[in-house]
């Protein structure tokens, strides 16, 4: 009997396509050449680059192919936008971003904070992981150098109101960056038409290869190079092109495209069904995030009084991937920051696992998902002090322990 | 995923002694579900002879949580409360064929329930003195608490000091900024102390350029296993180096050191150490000590 499997941690990373990886594959042997290069070995090569800058332009809607910067990472292209911007405007010694973000951006601000002296102001979030719009209002001044605020969250799926708040920012001449890792290929984007300045996107969360992303750079938008060399990228980005990632992530993009009415069609009908499937079947369960204004393939579930970690090992066993953002699993101490800034009980945050899908999931997977996952619910509330024959103890008179 | 072992995986997915036991006449209550794990331990003790007769257990928290509550009820049955006094949170970890350095809190929370456990049995008021910081060594498992704490009490300036008093910082070196930072802290406003260059970065920086002879080789070499060898005895382990052959290098180890589920990064540590040393690539092969060492 082969095992069910059900790959639900395509937030963490996706496959890569094979149609990717098929176009890639003679990048890595017959044309090797450097794009940079004179002969005919680096010909080709150089105009694939210039072919799949385009695909991405596309699939952002960009007004200019050169406003396409191709990069390492995620992180490389958040570090570039808001260390841009810093040095850009060196007079304005503020940033805001919001407390759910990456730590991409988060421990970049926090290293700003604490080494270089900046002020960042951190925008809270409510119980439905909403950014709270006064408190952004208020954080504006001509002080403020960047805003960087994330297109959609990785946890919860939450999509934050971008373009209203880059809009704002404009009013105050403040640049606008949104790491827009989980948004690229989910949601369509016209960047044309958008108020938005700088947009990070990583090749490996869209069915490219891992090492690959870029930064959106709106055309007249001031610019410092993070890596400074070679010529490579109009000099905005230097370093030899890691051409497979890039000519990878062109024709992921590509394929991103073809597949966007399928994403907010046929992913949302599925990842709609795991939910419902599950909650209905498990008591003391709840989704988080801004339930209408998600993220097609994502969901968060709480399941209370038990613990992430030992939920995804069950799971693991019978072929599911997820992730959770419990602390036991990162090593920290503190389950994760996102639910925390939505103030989710200690008694929820531990045991929150994250679903997400992506549009190689079929139908097969979610049921495999909806008939495994209860009983492994079941099974650890057994274990638990906190759980009783069918639901909660008061775990103040029942479960008391020394310390707390 | 963490890199469990096969006995951690079997007491997760197969625990032993869990749920209610009802005639329970000892419970001890520990942890909270802020901190992401609890545990109350129950168990049934003879009067007369104070023999465990049983222990059950229920967790909230995370595969090796649950893997420690219940090697912890395997180990004690039978035991009398005197005798369950002396198992330590390193007995469990070593039961459970070691634990990653992250989790070792996991086995000091079952130690800590066997405490409460037998102080409620016997009437007396259990005091935790349990506190837990962020880990800043995972080679040693030092938390920023541990390590602030004894960096004040001993007015330590360097890390060196700090890897003196705490092992911290004595492996793979990748939490020496950390622990500068929590120097800085302690010391905020007091003039800053140079931090000695140690020892192997003044040999690596007079070593390399020409070859070395092989003897010339193996003295460096037991220079760095005798330099770490104090942080080996005092885990109640030791290392002694048994042959270098070429570019590999191996090393006996013995006591807690061996089978520890930190010998994969101490060893890696060393092999560090041994690269900058002698300035080229060096393999570190570990082996069992021949002869027992102590007691």
């Amino acid at each position: 009997m082969t095992m069910t499997t059900a790959y639900m941690d395509n937030n963490a990373t996706t496959r890569v396509d094979p149609l990717v990886l098929e176009t890639i594959l003679p990048y890595f042997s017959e044309q090797f050449g450097n794009p940079s290069s004179m002969h005919s070995f680096g010909g080709d090569t150089g105009k694939r680059l210039e072919w799949a800058r385009g695909e991405v332009q596309k699939l952002l809607g960009a007004e200019h192919d050169s406003e396409v910067i191709f990069t390492s990472c995620g992180t490389e292209s958040d570090a570039t936008a808001i260390l841009s911007a810093l040095a850009a405007f060196p007079e304005r010694r503020e940033i805001i971003t919001s407390v759910v973000e990456h730590p991409a951006v988060l421990t970049l601000c926090e290293h700003l904070e604490r080494h270089e002296g900046y002020m960042v102001h951190y925008i809270p979030v409510d119980r439905e992981g909403r950014l709270q719009m006064d408190r952004y209002a208020a954080a504006l001044s001509d002080r403020v150098a960047v805003v960087s605020i994330m297109f959609a969250n990785n946890e919860t799926g939450t999509i934050f109101p971008v373009e209203t708040l880059a809009r704002m920012a404009k009013e105050k001449g403040i640049l606008f960056h949104t790491d827009a890792v989980q948004a690229v290929g989910k949601i369509p984007l016209n960047m044309q038409d958008s108020a938005i300045d700088m947009l990070s996107l990583s090749g490996h969360k869209l069915h490219a290869p891992k090492g690959v992303g870029a930064l959106y750079l709106r055309r007249g938008t001031r610019f410092r190079p993070f890596l400074r060399g070679g010529h490579q990228e109009r000099g905005r980005r230097a370093g030899t092109e890691n051409t497979t990632g890039i000519i990878g992530l062109g024709k992921a993009a590509e394929l991103a495209l073809e597949h966007m009415a399928w994403e907010n069609s046929g992913v949302r009908r599925l990842r709609d069904r795991l939910e419902a499937g599950i909650l209905e079947q498990v008591p003391y369960s709840f989704v988080n995030g801004d339930l209408p204004n998600r993220l097609p393939n994502t969901t968060s579930i709480s399941f209370e009084y038990i613990e992430g970690e030992a939920i995804l090992l069950l799971l693991s066993r019978v072929g599911i991937a997820a992730s959770s953002g419990s602390a036991c699993t990162s090593g920290s101490l503190e389950p994760s920051h996102v639910l925390r800034a939505m103030d989710i009980p200690y008694t929820a945050a531990h045991g929150t696992i994250r679903f997400s899908l992506s549009r190689e999931s079929t139908d097969a997977e979610v049921d495999w998902v909806i008939a495994q996952t209860p009983p492994i619910i079941a099974q650890l509330r057994r274990l638990s002090p906190y759980w009783g024959v069918n639901g909660p103890i008061d775990a103040e008179k029942a479960f008391s322990p020394v310390y707390a | 995923m963490w890199d469990y072992t096969d006995k951690v995986k079997d007491y997760f997915f197969n625990p032993k002694n869990t749920g209610v036991l009802e005639d329970a006449n000892a419970v001890g209550e520990v942890g909270s579900i802020s901190c992401g794990d609890a545990l109350r331990l129950m168990l049934k003790v003879e009067p007369d002879s104070e023999t465990i007769l049983d222990a059950r257990f229920q967790t909230f928290g995370c595969g090796s949580a649950i893997a420690s509550s219940s090697a912890l009820t395997e180990i004690i049955k039978g035991k009398t409360l005197d005798e369950a006094l002396k198992v330590s949170n390193q007995d469990i970890a070593e039961f459970l064929g070691g634990l990653p350095p992250e989790k070792m809190h996991c086995s000091v929370m079952g130690a800590e329930a066997l405490h409460a456990a037998i102080a409620n049995y016997r009437g007396e008021e259990w005091v935790d003195d349990h506190e837990e910081g962020a880990l800043v060594c995972k080679c040693f498992a030092v938390d920023a608490v541990l390590i602030e704490k004894v960096a004040r009490e001993n007015n330590l300036h360097t890390i060196e000091e700090i890897t003196f008093y705490t092992k911290a910082g004595g492996g793979c070196e990748s939490c020496h900024e950390k622990i500068e930072e929590i120097l800085a802290k302690v010391h905020a406003g007091e003039p800053v102390a140079a931090i000695p260059v140690s020892a192997a970065q003044t040999i690596a920086a007079s070593a390399v350029s020409k070859p070395l002879t092989l003897v010339q080789k193996i003295q460096k070499i037991s220079a760095v296993i005798d330099e770490m060898r104090p942080q080996f005895q005092l885990d109640g382990g030791d290392i002694e180096l048994v042959d270098v052959d070429g570019d590999t290098v191996t090393v006996a180890m013995s006591g807690s050191c061996m089978g520890c589920q930190m010998s994969g990064l101490t060893i890696s540590g060393i092999q560090e150490r041994l690269m900058l040393v002698l300035g080229r690539p060096v393999r570190v092969i570990p082996v069992q000590m021949a002869h027992a060492v102590g007691a």
